[in-house]
């Protein structure tokens, strides 16, 4: 890993001032992607900033309908988290499939979806619920906010301090994990809010997406005969791990598996 | 690049060093502290020989920078014996034939030990579930987990209170 000055901020301005004022800098939270991808010299920051000392970004509350959760939470601590599991708690499975233990004791769902791996969990979750991003300087619709592979709208000297997610009537998450790194080779997010359901798709393309052919019949038949493949296999990974056409059919298991739990 | 002083406390002594930024946790033990029970195997964050306790609980210290551990409390392999006895994880380790080569085993109990701190009776899928970042390139995983089954009915009468 190559060197760089290390900062720990107390508050979001002091931390924006200090990225504002560094040549070359990155923001760190967990850094279980970040740190990895130093080591490997794929990346090499003249500035970390460590906002793991900044207040109020690691808490959960819910205001009504609106579930809020500060950025820096960790997946442990959202797993384990009570308001989770009471009201979407396969929001908190989610988590806790994420990684490993200790991965999870350190990663963030804030650096989860900043990172925007494709192949994240979170991200097709954050799709399929209805969320927003909330940042130092205003809030984003998830619809808009990841825009491709390890791209989002936000810009570089911009912090996530929270994700605001309305609870939804059902939510279920499924992923066939990579069986080293539990990455998702496919994973699927369905949320049901009265007769709208949204269906978001992870691992299967080069960012999460919603299947809009799925989620349209699924708001008007909430069932699991929906037209299968519809999902066309040019837009998927083809990779080491799975052929497109695998994952096109994983797309639809995973799915069904979902409609025959709920 | 700017050294940084750190104050940290590892197997409750106190040390207040100057380092560089990209010190990790384990160079730092291993290197500055002559800890080498906690191992290097992968540096990739996925085999866990490199745990470390944290607030109780297990982390990788090959993913960790000394930076972000400033005034917080680290505990490694070499703090479980006690007065020339051992952790009764070690023990169970010993008593079960849990480790062959024995190089991912500090991690092993290290996980071990932060599985019981969080679930103090934990089933055999539980365990199996917990040790996802841990590998036994021996693949002694059958004899490790009767291990951690037998330590972690030992460990309900907590000897020690740090870990």
């Amino acid at each position: 890993m190559y060197n760089f000055n290390f900062h720990s901020p107390g508050t979001l301005d002091e931390a924006i001032n200090l990225y504002n004022n560094s040549e070359d800098p990155k923001f760190l939270a967990g850094g279980m992607t970040l740190l990895a991808s130093m080591k490997q010299r794929l990346i090499s920051p003249s500035d970390l900033i460590d906002l793991r000392n900044i207040s109020n970004l690691s808490e959960v509350s819910l205001n009504d309908k609106v579930l809020k959760i500060g950025s820096l939470c960790s997946h442990f601590k959202l797993s384990r988290n009570e308001i989770i599991n009471d009201k979407i708690k396969n929001l908190a499975k989610l988590a806790d499939g994420i990684g490993d233990p200790a991965v999870r004791k350190m990663g963030t769902i804030g650096g989860s979806i900043a990172n925007s791996d494709p192949a994240a969990d979170w991200p097709a979750a954050i799709l399929a619920l209805k969320s927003q991003i909330i940042t130092n300087s205003r809030i984003i619709s998830n619809k808009d906010f990841f825009t491709g592979m390890f791209e989002t709208l936000l810009e570089d000297n911009e912090i996530i301090t929270s994700i605001e997610i309305e609870i939804p009537d059902y939510f279920n998450y499924k992923k066939l994990p990579n069986p080293a790194s539990r990455y998702a080779i496919v994973g699927v997010a369905i949320a049901k809010y009265g007769n709208n359901v949204n269906v978001a798709i992870s691992g299967a393309s080069h960012t999460p997406f919603i299947a809009e052919t799925i989620s349209d019949y699924l708001s008007n038949n909430f069932s699991n005969d929906f037209p299968e493949k519809t999902i066309a296999k040019d837009d998927l990974n083809e990779d080491i791990h799975a052929s497109a056409e695998y994952r096109v059919n994983l797309i639809d298991v995973l799915t069904k598996q979902i409609i025959n739990e709920s | 690049m700017h050294e940084i002083s750190v104050k940290i406390t590892i197997n409750q002594k106190d040390y207040e060093r100057n380092i560089q930024p990209n010190t990790l946790l384990v160079d730092f033990l291993r290197e500055e502290l002559g800890l080498t029970g906690t191992h290097v195997g992968c540096d990739t964050s996925q085999c866990g020989a490199c745990m470390v306790l944290h607030n109780k609980s297990a982390i990788k210290s090959c993913s960790i920078l000394v930076a972000q551990l400033n005034k917080q409390e680290i505990t490694t392999i070499e703090n479980l014996q006690k007065d020339n006895e051992l952790h009764p994880m070690q023990n169970a380790f010993r008593n079960n034939h849990g480790l062959q080569c024995g190089f991912c085993t500090p991690g092993m109990i290290m996980s071990a030990i932060s599985l019981v701190n969080e679930n103090s009776n934990p089933s055999e899928k539980d365990i199996r579930k917990y040790l996802e970042g841990n590998l036994c390139r021996c693949t002694g995983y059958q004899n490790i987990i009767k291990s951690i089954e037998e330590g972690a009915k030992d460990m309900k009468e907590p000897r020690i209170t740090n870990v």
